[in-house]
């Protein structure tokens, strides 16, 4: 508790971070109390400039903006934070396995991580989109996603772990009869916590830009409201051209908002896990 | 010289690893998928007016044999391998009859000009402003640099892209915010046709730089202020060595190393960016090619595009590894 009001009070990014994210939950919470389907279309005039009375204005699809994009940020958060957590445990027990165990094991996870480290995700995604077709749902890309996004965290996380390896507290740990995965679930899990964290808001932010690019393209359900989905329908409907402009610059401005809020919290928290940069910014 | 080719050899192993996998991988989401490429392009040739069933029925065997969905998976495997190997990957079926290798063959050199350009413009201004950063810490200028790059260092590059569309086309329509160049140029060594390439390219370029900067100015700024407070350099200042020399070979040297390794690792991610930055100015290149084929269904430029962009990713990295050992001495001595 104490050292997030530090955090709020000497680390202008984190507070700034703090703040922009609050927005963006804020709105997700606020979705929850949507006076329409958020599926349903032509439930309000089409095409309306924002307003007293529809605040960010209306689409040519008849819905409102402002809870389109409240529908959209949730689905589109709930997106990022599947992936980040499923390519947590991925990324933390591919980390802690190879750097406790060391040696040939160690090389040899390593290879295959790079080897797929080396991989273009992109093309990946869009072939795995195309052969699916229709049958693509949010879970099954978030699954996906998840599945090319741990490499390089777990390569962070093993540097760690090797480190903690030759501890003396590790092999106190052996010498008493602890088992391997006890070990690293108990004994270097928390070690590594700090890093987790950190990598954790990065992923959010790589797994969230591919849900929005994706659904940009057209390459989810995009019946479902998402960030991305929202700018999808608004080009079919040339938006720009029509000069409906509030129905893409809304989603748009949200995005980097959301966006430079996440890459702030990251920021900060690297900043606390490194203490040297902590303390000169304290004036120490 | 001998710790060199170890060295070498063992990148080219790893080459050829990445490469294995991600054919395997592409062979393998293609293969596995519920959805049966033969029947989705028949109901596709199909779906306009009435076709006789004895020539769909032939339509199908010779889809089968395009395909290499013949015999059984070892067997498809291997043909596939084949088909990758002599780059024969069919005929496109949105172009039909160009064989896709040569429409990826047309579009490929614009992408690589477009990443090539964009991706050393990105990495050397953002490692030169992150240096000087990370040297000059309480410099304001740099400071205010600093500020803008990372911030717009997250921001997907759709947004970004669009963002420039909007300002550069629509606000103040000064660029052209589609095409690789002028439609009534012919190509060829011109003025004309070279400077609408290079006007054309500007925004695309532009927007890979914007999303790329931030990453290389963050990093190096973080490596140059560490280095800084090594043993070396505060010998340095204490011999009194210049700072410009200072600057450029004690510190920027060192930071650099890690920053190479850094640009092979990321290469696979610019790629993706690129992708999307062809879709949003309708540049002609392989990743415009990409999203084109899976509106039109095209499954055999699908899967060469997928295969080939892998292998193009996997061969720069090696490239990339390969000329390490000249900035980084100590590699040739093994």
């Amino acid at each position: 508790m104490k050292v997030l009001i530090d955090l709020l009070r000497y680390n202008r990014e984190f507070l700034l971070g703090t703040i922009l994210i609050s927005i963006i939950l804020a709105l997700v919470a606020a979705s929850f109390f949507a006076p329409y389907d958020e599926l349903a279309t032509y439930v309000v005039i089409p095409d309306m400039p924002p307003s007293a009375e529809y605040w960010l204005g209306t689409t040519s699809r008849g819905q409102e903006v402002f809870w389109q994009l409240a529908a959209a940020m949730r689905n589109t958060l709930l997106f990022g934070v599947v992936v980040a957590l499923v390519s947590r445990v991925i990324a933390i027990a591919v980390g802690l396995v190879s750097g406790y165990l060391g040696g040939r094991v160690d090389q040899v996870i390593m290879a295959i991580n790079d080897t797929l480290n080396a991989l273009p995700n992109i093309p990946i995604l869009l072939l795995l989109v195309f052969v699916l077709r229709d049958q693509m749902s949010w879970p099954i890309l978030a699954v996906t996603a998840a599945l090319l996004g741990w490499q390089h965290d777990s390569r962070l996380i093993r540097s760690v772990a090797l480190s903690l390896r030759n501890r003396e507290f590790t092999r106190h740990a052996v010498f008493s009869g602890m088992r391997t995965g006890q070990i690293l679930w108990r004994e270097h899990l928390p070690y590594v916590m700090p890093i987790v964290f950190y990598t954790t808001m990065n992923n959010l932010i790589w797994a969230i830009g591919l849900e929005v690019t994706l659904s940009i393209l057209g390459f989810s359900d995009i019946n479902r409201p998402t960030i991305g989905g929202m700018i999808y329908w608004a080009n079919a409907h040339s938006a720009m051209v029509a000069g409906i402009w509030w129905w893409i610059v809304v989603p748009m401005a949200f995005v980097v908002i959301l966006f430079l809020g996440l890459f702030m919290l990251a920021m900060s928290v690297n900043e606390y896990i490194d203490p040297r940069s902590r303390l000169a910014r304290m004036g120490a | 010289m001998h710790g060199f080719l170890i060295y070498v050899l063992k990148r080219l192993g790893q080459f050829l690893f990445v490469v294995f996998t991600g054919v395997t991988l592409a062979f393998l989401i293609a293969h596995f998928s519920p959805v049966d490429p033969i029947e989705q392009t028949v109901s596709l040739l199909t779906s306009f007016g009435n076709t006789d069933p004895r020539s769909v029925e032939l339509l199908r065997e010779s889809l089968r044999e395009l395909y290499g969905t013949d015999g059984s998976l070892l067997e498809q495997y291997f043909t596939f391998w084949g088909r990758v190997l002599t780059g024969d990957f069919g005929p496109s079926l949105s172009a039909f009859p160009t064989p896709v290798s040569t429409v990826i063959g047309r579009a490929l050199p614009w992408t690589v000009g477009l990443l090539t350009l964009a991706t050393l413009l990105a990495w050397t201004i953002g490692n030169l402003f992150g240096a000087l950063a990370g040297y000059f810490r309480n410099n304001r200028f740099l400071k205010g640099v600093g500020v803008l790059v990372m911030s717009m260092q997250p921001i997907p590059t759709y947004i970004v892209g669009l963002t420039l569309i909007i300002v550069f086309g629509y606000l103040w329509p000064v660029l052209p915010i589609s095409g690789g160049a002028q439609l009534n140029l012919e190509p060829g060594f011109t003025w004309a046709y070279i400077s609408s390439v290079l006007v054309h390219g500007t925004l695309p370029a532009l927007t890979l730089v914007c999303v790329g900067l931030g990453g290389w100015f963050i990093s190096m700024r973080s490596l140059v202020s560490n280095i800084v407070t090594e043993d070396h350099v505060v010998y340095a200042e204490l011999a009194g060595v210049r700072g410009r020399t200072i600057f450029s070979q004690y510190v920027a040297r060192n930071a650099m190393l890690p920053q190479v390794t850094g640009l092979a690792l990321t290469l696979g991610h610019v790629f993706g960016g690129a992708v999307i930055v062809e879709f949003v100015f309708n540049y002609p290149g392989v990743g415009k090619l990409l999203i084109a084929g899976i509106y039109a269904g095209d499954y055999s430029l699908v899967l060469g595009v997928t295969t080939i962009a892998i292998i193009a990713v996997a061969a720069a990295m090696f490239l990339i590894d390969i000329l390490y050992p000249l900035i980084d001495p100590r590699v040739k001595l093994g």
